[in-house]
């Protein structure tokens, strides 16, 4: 696979996927995309970059193991869901939203953190199996 | 402050299964933290027990959409008598396997895992919306399955595969049911579809998705014909797990066919007699299965069968009475049978082995440690005034009081069986001469573990004997809690009011 197209076709395309998947994860609360679909993607930049340039690149570009994106990704969404519990005396999950306007990101909310935390899930979950399987393999 | 009390178990749960998943690598600050924290969690089950207690039923709109559009919660006194014994069963658990369970198992995430499985039993409990009880199921079978592979050896590989196959074919019938239940009445709340389900022409598809939800919660709560899976998968990992599968996790199903056929399917006479020959025909089988069995954790497999009947049998004898001593035994068979399933363990660590024929002598070696193991086994036969022997004098009651003369004789036959099993048990374990067998090697025997570890897995067997003891001679007390479930249960209308409010009628009247 460690053809020369691939592997300069890889340098650009990992940070032009990565900002894809951004524009994904935040398009996502009133039209399709969102936290799921953007790790999905971002997974894919990385192990297209895996594929090109050997997996211990990859890894050194990670400079992490990525399953630990799981526990950040987790309490992240958590810390979304229990904010209006702790602060606001809100049920668990309830929508809490920035009253302004922002540039790029629209309206900023508590949701946009939950999404934010599935997409690291996501991330962390899918390289750990992807590595896993390769480095075995 | 207490407004959000439902929810406190379940976020506690979420927040240390993150907060062990941090601490992967430190096994030693793993059991800190789950310890610590499942004290914790038995302290806000009794508050929100309490709490439900005085003030009644208490619900939360989850993302505050209000029902019956949104997800709820909702916490009448059978819930947050649920939750209340995951913790303490959890509780007991979580101490005994930071014992019991070796560090090539806890480094590859067993804690969190653990804290995840409590977490799905705790929101299975608590839900309010059918679909998210589904969601919560799924919750459950993945830590399980994750707990019942974990180490990788052949003989957990086997059941695990006999397990994953039957659970999930049980989970796609729970969602066909929903889905079908949702054509009929376009809800997933469960109050609205107990309103919208009752006023529905077509009796004959109402009564097929009952079916249909029989079969998904028999698979789970291993009902007559479908129970192969658990005895072939239940003896195959660490006793710990063992604990909190036998303990708990049938219940969940047992728990679901208690919440969907009281509520949302009420009073069809020829439900209830599928149900009633179902829970015959499981007294028998389990009973009969338990019989010929020679490995210990075999023995208990086949007897959370057997005495799943029971529960079933309550609910099909479908009166107050009967609901009664089926939660009565609820309470009462997941204290007894975590403890049973850690006192297999225990065995296993001082002998090496789980097969009757080959252990003995356990009373000449440690004769107050077999005292202790002597309330969970005399507990579950029921012997007065130990605590299984109340729910089935309700339920015996309540058969004669139905004229269902096979059903009392099938409870009375099972518990004649469960005592000649648990007579040989003990005849074989405790009393019988010591056999010698050859000493394993690279196994820690009970002897040479460390005393902390010695202490943390026979604290929680006092604990959960203390329990027992408690409901056995404090049974006046269980008595008034299943009482009153019962009550909530066959009357649905205060459930109905509590999530709904009192706008129902105006929006069903339309």
């Amino acid at each position: 696979m460690k053809t020369i197209i691939l592997r300069t076709a890889s340098t650009y395309l990992l940070p032009v996927l990565l900002m894809f998947s951004i524009f994904i994860l935040l398009r996502g609360h009133y039209s399709p995309g969102g936290g799921f679909v953007g790790g999905l993607i971002a997974s894919i930049a990385f192990v297209l970059h895996s594929f090109a340039r050997g997996l211990d690149n990859t890894k050194e570009l990670l400079r992490m193991h990525p399953g630990f994106l799981m526990p950040i990704g987790l309490a992240l969404a958590f810390m979304a869901g229990v904010t209006p519990v702790l602060f606001f005396d809100l049920p668990f999950m309830t929508g809490l939203w920035y009253p302004g306007h922002l540039p790029v990101l629209g309206s900023l909310g508590t949701a946009l953190f939950f999404d934010l935390g599935v997409y690291l899930v996501v991330v962390g979950v899918t390289l750990t199996i992807i590595f896993t399987i390769s480095e075995s393999a | 402050m207490t407004q959000q009390l439902v929810l406190y178990p379940l976020l506690l749960q979420m927040f240390l299964s993150i907060l062990l998943m941090f601490c992967w690598r430190r096994i030693s600050w793993q059991r800190v933290v789950s310890i610590v924290g499942s004290i914790i969690n038995v302290g806000v089950s009794i508050w929100l027990f309490s709490y439900i207690w005085e003030n009644g039923t208490q619900i939360v709109q989850a993302g505050n959409w209000k029902p019956p559009f949104g997800i709820i919660f909702v916490a009448d006194t059978l819930s947050a008598t649920l939750v209340l014994l995951t913790a303490i069963s959890g509780l007991a658990v979580s101490s005994f396997s930071s014992a019991s369970v070796v560090s090539a198992r806890l480094k590859f995430g067993y804690f969190p895992i653990f804290h995840f499985l409590l977490l799905g039993l705790n929101g299975a409990f608590l839900t309010g919306d059918i679909f998210n009880l589904y969601v919560w199921f799924e919750i459950i079978i993945i830590s399980s399955f994750v707990l019942i592979t974990l180490g990788g050896e052949k003989a957990q590989l086997e059941g695990a595969v006999k397990y994953f196959t039957l659970n999930i074919l049980a989970s796609m019938i729970f969602l066909t049911a929903i889905a079908v239940l949702y054509g009929l009445t376009g809800s997933l709340n469960m109050a609205d579809l107990a309103i919208k389900v009752a006023a529905i022409e077509n009796r004959g598809l109402v009564e097929i998705t009952a079916i249909l939800f029989l079969v998904a919660f028999g698979i789970k709560a291993a009902v007559f014909p479908l129970y192969f899976w658990l005895p072939d998968s239940y003896h195959t990992p660490p006793s710990a797990v063992a604990a909190i599968f036998g303990g708990l996790l049938t219940k969940v199903g047992v728990y679901a066919l208690i919440r969907v056929f009281t509520l949302i399917f009420v009073g069809d006479l020829f439900l209830l007699n599928v149900i009633l020959i179902l829970a015959v025909l499981t007294l028998f089988s389990g009973g009969l299965g338990a019989l010929v069995q020679n490995n210990l954790r075999k023995v208990f497999s086949y007897l959370i069968i057997c005495h799943i009947g029971y529960m079933i049998a309550g609910l099909g004898l479908f009166t107050e009475v009967a609901i009664a001593g089926t939660i009565f035994y609820l309470i009462h068979d997941i204290i007894v049978k975590t403890n049973l399933f850690m006192v297999s363990g225990l065995i296993f660590r001082m002998r090496g082995t789980n097969s009757i024929r080959n252990l003995g002598g356990l009373y000449a070696d440690y004769p107050k440690l077999s005292l202790l193991i002597a309330i969970p086994l005399f507990s579950l036969v029921g012997i007065p005034p130990l605590s299984g022997f109340w729910p089935k004098i309700s339920l015996i009651i309540a058969g004669f009081e139905a004229e269902r003369w096979w059903v009392v004789g099938a409870i009375i036959f099972a518990s004649l069986i469960t005592l000649i099993i648990i007579a040989k048990v003990w005849a074989g374990v405790v009393w019988k001469e010591k056999i010698e067998l050859p000493k394993r090697l690279n196994f820690r025997y009970f002897d040479k573990l460390k005393s902390v570890r010695k202490v943390q897995m026979i604290a929680p067997m006092i604990f959960l004997s203390l329990i027992s003891l408690y409901i056995g001679f404090g049974a006046e007390h269980i008595q008034k809690v299943s009482s009153r479930i019962a009550n909530e249960l066959i009357d649905n209308q205060n459930y109905i009011d509590s999530v709904l409010g009192s706008e129902q009628n105006i929006g069903h009247e339309e």
